[in-house]
């Protein structure tokens, strides 16, 4: 399902150089598998996450969504891609303030071609639990609903992969396993492959696969050993 | 969902900003339709009494403007007067002159011959007009009943004028002789005068001297959306009887050593009107018996000692592109000004909030939203904010006009319903605003098509 090889990210720095970021050799999660992604803040997850998903272009190396190479497509190929095949759960749940519920999961279909099911995205947030919160804008949603709504909006479109980072992060300790436990049973039912983003031990030893990306990130592992040497 | 549906909800979510917005370009539009309004009541005014039903205005040598200005609206101060014998040269047919010197009586030279122009004349008319009293503010117009007979108004010169009450005055008649008075229809109004009511005249403008001979109103016009509507019309005879109207001095053009004379045939028990030698006027009104005399015939008046021809259509289309057609511009180019300047504060509006929307932007795009569709939904909101106020502010204007037009038919006698003073210019005012404001959303729009996702998303 998703197959990274030789991926080169750097950033430009104000003095004209280049930091690199990510040089991961090869990352492979096949459909229907679920692993979680960890390290240190600022080891490059987020961007690993953005790369996979085509809002940032890689440097160099091969990116395959449901093998299509995106690393050799157009921005807007790129989107086209993320808009059908990719779901994505943000941390703040980034839901738009003006929007109700159930639009805030329309808004996730009518990017994607032909995807105008006003009844799915009804049935998708009946299955996170919302159906008597179909009307309601976020402001109106608890913490833990508004993620709900962001994980139906993220899977309404049936995707291959879903990209998840820190989704539990700002939700209350009694919500986060309930969010966890949505989204792992939803990329079952679906055979989506789970890609997690999470700094909980506790969310990751719930994982068969856990990937530490100071292991597979040579950028980061090189100025590790730099300065543990 | 659709595109038009995100950005309404965006224009919803800055509510106040958007409604403001839409505010100002409301009144600009309202404003332009006004503007509109008032020109096309202004045009549509002239267009009215541009056709007024005689070809020429004959009036004494001077600014032609004037004359029509003078004749025709009742404006301005009457230029130079002519002599009675100028008029003569009008009547159509061959015992025309003839018969109307024996009507009058008095010192005039070669009685028996027919008027020069009476051959242009046969089949139209010759109405004499004097002009320069006053009935309070309005003007008193000294005519022979021919005026309300043959005299026709309208756009097609087609509608005859009728009496709201009452009749047409006479010549002379045996309870009022010669000092009858019809009063149009706003005169009627505002001063209260009715039918049996009696007017003074003032000499020479509304502080002017009165005059001590009152006329009885045998009549009230009906409402015509003419000039007459604000005129006292009184009779010529009994016009040249009052104090001061006869002609004090010898006209050189006419000496009387050239004169004969000749007795009025008056019936038993009419006094004798004011002798032909006594008389002056302001000005002819002449339909010559084709339109084609009419041009034939300017030329040869025009080379006369005392008299000019003007064309009353040709000057009040000249007026209209000297004076009104001007300001209207004026106006509209002040209006179109306040349009743009609210194009531009649309262009302010989403700019500003762009700071705050940038992450709902980046959001769509990490939903798969292609720069070019979040651009085309900033400018779907620009143009529902640009259609939303352009539309309130049409409705607004026509409204207003709406609102304002039984005072504009009372003041004018033209009619203004919801939708009937609506010109080609205004059809395209929505449609142009919300180009312009298409125009002005391109700067936010740009800006959001370059919105940089991953910095903007948490």
């Amino acid at each position: 399902m998703l197959e990274v090889h030789g991926l080169h990210k750097s950033f430009l720095l104000p003095d004209r150089t280049r930091m690199p970021v990510l040089e991961i050799s090869e990352l492979v999660v096949p459909a229907g598998e679920q692993a979680v992604l960890i390290g240190e803040s600022g080891c490059g997850k987020t961007t690993l996450l953005h790369c996979i998903a085509g809002i940032t272009a890689a440097d160099a190396g091969s990116i395959k969504i449901d093998g299509i190479e995106i690393t050799r497509l157009s921005e807007s190929g790129r989107d086209r891609v993320r808009a059908s095949k990719i779901g994505y759960v943000f941390q703040t749940f980034n839901l738009l303030a003006g929007f109700t519920a159930l639009e805030n999961v329309r808004l996730g279909m009518t990017f994607a071609s032909g995807a105008k099911d006003r009844q799915r995205a009804v049935a998708m947030l009946e299955r996170v639990g919302l159906g008597d919160r179909l009307h309601h804008k976020p402001s109106a949603l608890s913490v833990g609903q508004q993620q709900r709504v962001a994980v139906a909006r993220a899977l309404v479109n049936r995707p291959k992969l879903l990209l998840a980072d820190e989704p539990t992060a700002n939700v209350d300790p009694a919500n986060q396993q309930k969010i966890i436990d949505l989204i792992r049973e939803c990329c079952d039912e679906n055979r989506i492959a789970l890609l997690m983003v999470t700094h909980s031990m506790h969310v990751a030893e719930q994982f068969e696969r856990v990937i530490r990306l100071e292991e597979i990130n040579h950028a980061v592992r090189d100025v590790l050993l730099e300065s543990a040497e | 969902m659709n595109l038009i549906t995100i950005a309404f909800r965006n224009m919803q979510q800055r509510g106040l900003a958007s409604a403001l917005t839409m505010i100002s370009m409301a009144l600009g539009v309202a404003l332009v339709v006004v503007v509109l309004s008032i020109s096309w009541i202004i045009k549509e005014s002239f267009d009215r009494n541009s056709n007024v039903g005689y070809h020429l205005i004959v009036g004494a040598k001077g600014g032609a403007l004037q004359l029509a200005l003078n004749t025709v609206f009742y404006l301005s101060q009457p230029i130079e007067v002519i002599p009675y014998e100028e008029y003569l040269e009008f009547l159509p047919g061959d015992d025309g002159r003839p018969n109307e010197i024996k009507r009058v009586g008095g010192w005039i030279a070669e009685p028996e011959r027919k008027g020069i122009f009476s051959s242009y004349t046969r089949g139209g008319f010759a109405i004499p007009v004097c002009l320069g009293d006053y009935v309070g503010r309005f003007r008193v117009v000294a005519t022979k009943p021919e005026f309300f007979e043959k005299l026709r108004y309208g756009k097609a010169a087609d509608q005859e004028y009728r009496f709201e009450s009452g009749r047409n005055f006479q010549v002379y008649s045996p309870e009022h002789g010669y000092f009858e008075a019809v009063v149009g229809s706003r005169v009627a109004r505002e001063m209260g005068i009715s039918v049996g009511d009696t007017v003074k005249t003032t000499h020479g403008d509304p502080e002017g001297e009165g005059h001590g001979q009152p006329f009885t109103v045998v009549g009230v016009l009906a409402p015509t959306g003419t000039p007459n509507d604000r005129a006292v019309f009184i009779n010529l005879e009994g016009f040249y009887l009052i104090d001061g109207h006869a002609r004090a001095f010898e006209d050189e053009a006419h000496p009387d050593a050239e004169k004969v004379y000749v007795e009025p045939e008056l019936p038993p028990g009419q006094p004798p009107p004011l002798p032909l030698e006594k008389r002056d006027l302001t000005a002819v009104l002449v339909k010559a018996g084709q339109p084609m005399f009419a041009v034939h015939m300017a030329r040869p008046i025009n080379k006369r000692l005392r008299t000019q021809a003007v064309s009353p259509v040709k000057e009040v289309t000249n007026m209209l592109e000297m004076f009104v057609d001007p300001v209207r511009n004026a106006l509209l180019a002040v209006t179109i000004v306040v349009c743009l300047v609210s194009a531009v504060s649309i262009l302010v509006s989403i700019y500003n909030s762009m700071n705050e929307r940038r992450r709902d932007i980046a959001v769509m795009r990490a939903l798969g939203a292609r720069r070019d569709v979040v651009l085309m939904i900033v400018l779907l909101e620009s143009m529902l904010i640009a259609f939303s106020g352009g539309a309130l502010g049409w409705v607004a204007g026509h409204g207003l006009a709406a609102l304002a037009s039984p005072l504009v038919e009372q003041r004018t006698g033209i009619q203004i319903g919801f939708l009937s003073s609506i010109t080609w210019v205004e059809l395209t005012l929505v449609p142009g605003i919300v180009i312009l404001a298409t125009i002005a959303g391109i700067v936010p729009a740009l800006a959001a098509y370059r919105t940089d996702v991953s910095r903007h998303l948490t």
